[in-house]
């Protein structure tokens, strides 16, 4: 796991990220996607670098920020496992799908294993409801889960 | 009486000419293409159930509340965000309808607590009032409530409840009482253009945050109260209503703080004040307001104030409470018997531009006809005198060009050393505005202002030149616009004098002028300067705004005549969008103006040499009046240095403070015999005082204040003076125990005399004030509604008059002891000396006056942020704390001059205008050093302060 990083670095490496992306048309969920990339989370004192360089308020990136659930304010694990709780998936059973992965890594949902090994998530349709239920694993999307399945995936992210 | 009730239209007024006919629910009603069908119908009498939408900001159709349907249209298209269109058929209550809006109100109620009998906002609360209209009975889903209604659920801690931020010393902030409406977000966006505010999360979880979920205080809030305003419910609540309660009835009246000069309705209880409401037919914050005005009022209650007359023998004496008579008496006496002593010119006056244009008149009448001279002089001597001399000498007028709607018309906007963000708040959210929309901006100003950049606000140019350059810099860039043939021969031939335009022309093209040579000795790129010249002469409507930065120099008046110079050369006078707008500092400088504060003008600017001018008022008031100017301010201390004047009538205003050269102006009032001070508090001249009669804020009495744009706004009396008697009344008993004849019952015979003796006045009454809720001075035959744009066809004094702008430096130099420039200005939440200010809860922004130091100089010094510093001029020094930052150049410093315990003006020269004595404040070789604490001035000066505001306790009788 990464050290917690001295917020000067957070401000640098984020001004390097916005000044590339600055003059695009609409730059700021591009810039934050690449914050997400550079830090896996974007860091708070990321937002006001962001807010001075494309001239915006530190509320209005804050708002978009927190509307977007990919966006996440603490690292992720190792591994990210989002799990489809949208209603195809539901009516193939998605709830128990979830309820025995939940098990499986000891955390719920938006949690992360004490180990860093992986981030459990719940997901609304990955357009994958003919293969339901669903689960997308570091963006690899996995289709027709089932116990053996679920097994294969816990023994991956635990490796 | 009762409470003004104002429409709310749901939406904004389209501004459209071509006009619609639509019909709602059976009525016919017509209004301009592009209103909403809400606004359409409120104006046909139909109030359609809503709680997203207000009319201080653009339609957003969240609520869903405000559904209509519409025949041959699919669905139920919400009516805030849906316009009109020609022949349609509206239905704003049908079975559907009802049933919809019912469910869309039991899902708000199911998750708001029902706490309404001991909630802030009962009885004022737009929720309550729409469950009330849709016919709420029953809440299908429970009343427990997620996340707003309970801190615990069945005894375990709720982390989706959130706690109020009281943070902000005026309002609190309850998350509990959000229906999420967003009606704050967008009026911070939209009103006043901050953007301080979002909604954090989504869905359920949506929530209103001050920045990046912080306190509101901790946020980039400014604390306009645009949001409370807009809030439907109690989330976002005056404390001041939450103490005391809903108001009864309210009275529409005027801001006493900036020159902008905004309406508000005094929300009252009783005699007691609850909250301050900007007034939307307000024209010149149209339902807008800023910290100062809407919640710094407390000063009116506060402690300090002054409620008694006192009297002492001797500025060393402790104070002696007396009765009025007694004050009045002895101030009568005092006055006579220096008149006899030392002769007729020995004592003045001057007028204040706090307080209302009827008192005004009344101090200068009272040394006019009772002094029997023309020692009068009002304190815009040290801030817009200047104006009053350039752009009478250009146009004809003393004042600006615009009214501030024009700012809507207008697309590119020069500023010139002023900072609206800070001292005129409710014209920067307008002109913000503007620059939203695509309008261009200009800046000259030494410092990087909020409107150089800020959230959605970038000037395309800005010229951080050296304090003292502003008439090099405004005159090279008249060089490009001439050089370049950017200007707009056919105006100048038509309105100008073409000779003197030629002439004029002629000098600026020099190639001393240029954007080259003038870019080296003030400290700015040259490239800049040609790119403002070219975008301010093709931009379209250009419209040039400026402060005290321009005024308060040696040469203030060539820089104001520069100004003007520019803008008829670019054809930017007499219509909406441009013009000259010098941005007034006191709520009513241009009143006091107006009404002949300066020694050598009568009323309307007439010259006291005038004959036939001093004749109107001579057969009115039966005496002859002295035909010569009499003494300004700084003549009036030199004089008293000198021996030869010794008594001074000092209505609200603090000149020991405000006036340059504060070691001068002490020794003039130590010098004088007797100094009488009118005013709320024992300002810092009272040290120097023999009398004090206690002043009436704003609250307490009748009158008019005259706004920048020369607008004149009724003052009215909301509650009772506190000291016993209104401004207006104490001059005139002062007058009467001198032996005139003065008999006014009521301000509006003061405004009528007013209006019999001055042209530009003559249609002003109160009546017709009443009738037209303002109007912009000249008002007469000529102009019945009075004039809210000048000069336009053709200038007031002829043909507009181009005047050569020759740059001469200043003699106030930096060198080797005195290196870097100090320049001074203000704060938002702080007004002039901050004698209001100081005494409320604004105190928690800017508790004391901090010099603002670019990193490299103070790295050379070896200052820190937060140290103190000492502080250094040619005239004397002070210490504060420093401010380390980029906003100011290197080799320039910058403070505020809000705290008396600072004195800024120790340091400053006593430098002033060529034409007028403006003092130039914002110019003064200074040197920065490291300090332990305050210095040995400042000590003695706090001690000298404490011991003259001593007021003796009453003796029991024998």
């Amino acid at each position: 796991m990464p050290m917690q990083l001295a917020s000067t670095e957070i401000t640098s490496r984020t001004a390097a990220i916005v000044q590339e992306m600055k003059g695009l048309e609409g730059p700021l969920l591009p810039i934050l996607h690449g914050i997400q990339e550079e830090f896996g989370h974007v860091p708070q004192d990321a937002l006001p670098v962001i807010a001075e360089a494309l001239n915006i308020s530190r509320a209005e990136v804050h708002g978009v920020v927190t509307f977007y659930h990919d966006y996440r304010s603490h690292p992720a694990g190792r591994h990210v496992l989002k799990v489809c709780q949208a209603e195809a998936c539901q009516s193939m059973g998605s709830d128990a799908v979830a309820a025995k992965l939940k098990q499986l890594l000891g955390i719920g949902f938006h949690e992360t294993t004490r180990d860093g090994s992986v981030t459990l998530e719940p997901v609304y349709c990955l357009g994958l409801c003919a293969c339901a239920p669903a689960a997308m694993l570091d963006g690899q999307v996995i289709g027709r889960l089932d116990d053996e399945k679920l097994d294969e995936i816990v023994a991956e992210v635990r490796s | 009486m009762g409470l003004v009730q104002e429409i709310d239209y749901g939406t904004p007024a389209s501004g459209s000419q071509k006009q619609v006919t639509l019909t709602v629910d059976g009525f016919t009603v017509t209004v301009p293409e592009g209103t909403s069908i809400m606004r359409a119908s409120m104006e046909a009498g139909i109030a359609i159930p809503k709680l997203c939408a207000t009319d201080m900001v653009d339609a957003f159709g969240s609520c869903r509340l405000c559904l209509v349907e519409i025949d041959g249209r699919n669905g139920t298209p919400s009516s805030c965000t849906t316009p009109v269109a020609p022949g349609m058929v509206v239905h704003t209550q049908t079975g559907r309808l009802k049933d919809i809006r019912r469910g869309v109100m039991e899902l708000y109620i199911s998750d708001h607590p029902l706490d309404c009998l001991t909630c802030a906002a009962n009885g004022d609360c737009e929720l309550q009032t729409q469950a009330g209209i849709v016919g709420l009975r029953d809440v299908r889903y429970g009343y427990e409530g997620d996340n707003h209604v309970f801190k615990k659920n069945d005894g375990v801690e709720n982390f989706k409840w959130m706690a109020k931020d009281e943070s902000n010393p005026y309002f609190t902030y309850d998350p509990s009482k959000c229906i999420v409406c967003s009606r704050c977000v967008r009026a911070c966006e939209e009103v006043q253009g901050t953007f301080a505010l979002t909604i954090e999360g989504r869905g359920f979880g949506s929530r209103v945050s001050p920045g990046m979920h912080e306190l509101f205080i901790d946020s980039e809030c400014v604390s306009c109260g645009a949001c409370v305003q807009a809030c439907p419910t109690a989330t976002l609540t005056e404390k001041s209503v939450i103490q005391i309660g809903q108001p009864e009835h309210s009275v529409v009246t005027t801001c006493a703080y900036c020159g902008v000069g905004c309406s508000f309705k005094a929300e009252m209880r009783g005699d007691e004040l609850v909250r301050m409401v900007p007034y939307k037919d307000g024209k010149a914050n149209r339902g807008h307001s800023c910290v100062k005005g809407r919640f710094a009022y407390g000063y009116s209650t506060h402690k300090d104030r002054i409620l008694n007359p006192m009297i002492r023998e001797k500025i060393t004496d402790p104070w002696r409470e007396v009765s009025w008579e007694e004050a009045l008496t002895h101030t009568a006496n005092e006055f006579r018997r220096i008149q006899y002593q030392y002769g007729r010119t020995a004592i003045g006056g001057i007028t204040s531009s706090r307080c209302t244009n009827e008192e005004t008149y009344l101090v200068q009448k009272l040394i006019r006809q009772g002094f029997r001279n023309n020692n009068v002089d009002t304190c815009a001597r040290v801030c817009h005198s200047p104006t009053g001399y350039g752009l009478g000498q250009t146009f004809g007028t003393s004042a600006g060009t615009q009214d501030f709607d024009s700012v809507e018309k207008t697309d590119v906007v020069m500023i010139i050393g002023a900072n609206p963000a800070a001292a005129h708040p409710v014209f920067a959210s307008r002109l913000k505005k503007r620059l939203r929309q695509g309008a261009k901006l200009i800046v000259i100003d030494p410092r990087r202002t909020e409107m150089v950049k800020s959230p959605h606000v970038e000037a395309a140019h800005h010229l951080p030149l050296k304090p003292g350059t502003n008439v090099a810099v405004v005159t090279s860039l008249a060089h490009v616009i001439i050089t370049e043939g950017l200007f707009d021969e056919a105006f100048i031939r038509e309105r100008c004098d073409w000779d003197e335009f030629q002439d004029w022309a002629s000098f600026v093209a020099l190639p001393e002028n240029s954007p080259e040579v003038v870019g080296a000795l003030a400290n700015v790129d040259p490239e800049e300067i040609r790119g403002a010249a070219r975008l301010f002469a093709r931009g379209g409507n250009g419209a040039i705004y400026y402060g005290l930065g321009v005024t308060e120099h040696s040469q203030g008046s060539t820089t104001v005549i520069a100004i003007a110079n520019l803008a008829m050369a670019t054809g930017n006078v007499g219509r909406p969008g441009v013009g000259v707008n010098p941005l007034r500092g006191q709520n009513n400088v241009q009143g006091s103006c107006d009404m002949g504060s300066f020694p050598h003008e009568l009323p309307g600017y007439r010259h006291v040499s005038g004959d036939a001018v001093r004749d109107i008022y001579e057969s009115l008031w039966g005496v002859k009046l002295d035909d010569e100017p009499g003494l300004r301010i700084p003549n009036m201390l030199d004089a008293a240095v000198d021996g030869s004047f010794k008594g001074l009538y000092v209505q609200g205003e603090d000149i020991l403070q405000s006036d340059p050269d504060t070691k001068h102006v002490a020794a003039g009032l130590a010098a004088m015999e007797c100094v009488v001070v009118h005013d709320l508090f024992l300002n810092e001249t009272a040290n120097y005082a023999h009398v004090f009669l206690p002043g009436s804020t704003f609250l307490e009495k009748d009158g008019t204040f005259t706004n920048a744009e020369r607008r004149i706004n009724r003052v009215r009396k909301v509650m009772a003076p506190k000291n016993g008697l209104a401004d207006w009344e104490v001059t005139q008993k002062l007058a009467q125990t001198m032996g005139l004849a003065w008999d006014y019952q009521h301000p509006s015979e003061i405004m009528d005399e007013i209006a019999k003796t001055t042209p530009s006045f003559a249609s002003v009454s109160y009546d017709y004030l009443e009738k037209m809720g303002s109007v912009q001075w000249p008002c007469n035959e000529k102009a019945p509604e009075g004039t809210p744009i000048m000069h336009i066809d053709g200038f007031v004094r002829g043909k507009g008059k181009f005047i050569r702008t020759e740059y001469v430096a200043t003699d106030e130099r930096t060198g080797p002891r005195f290196p870097l420039l100090l320049t001074t200005g203000r704060i938002l939440s702080q007004y002039n000396v901050g004698a209001q200010t100081r005494r409320t809860e604004n105190i928690v922004w800017h508790s004391e006056d901090r010099l603002e130091i670019h990193p490299h100089d103070a790295e050379n010094r070896g200052l820190r942020d937060g140290d103190w510093v000492r502080l250094t001029s040619r005239s004397g020094e002070t210490t504060l704390r420093a401010l380390i930052t980029d906003r100011v150049s290197p080799g320039v410093v910058y403070t505020t001059f809000h705290h008396p315990d600072t004195q800024a003006n120790v340091i400053t020269t006593d430098f002033s205008d060529w034409a007028t004595n403006c003092p130039e404040y914002k110019v003064t070789a200074v040197q920065v050093g490291a300090s332990n604490g305050p210095s040995e001035w400042q000590r003695d000066y706090n001690e000298q302060a404490e011991q003259s505001r001593r007021i003796a306790t009453l003796q029991a009788a024998e």
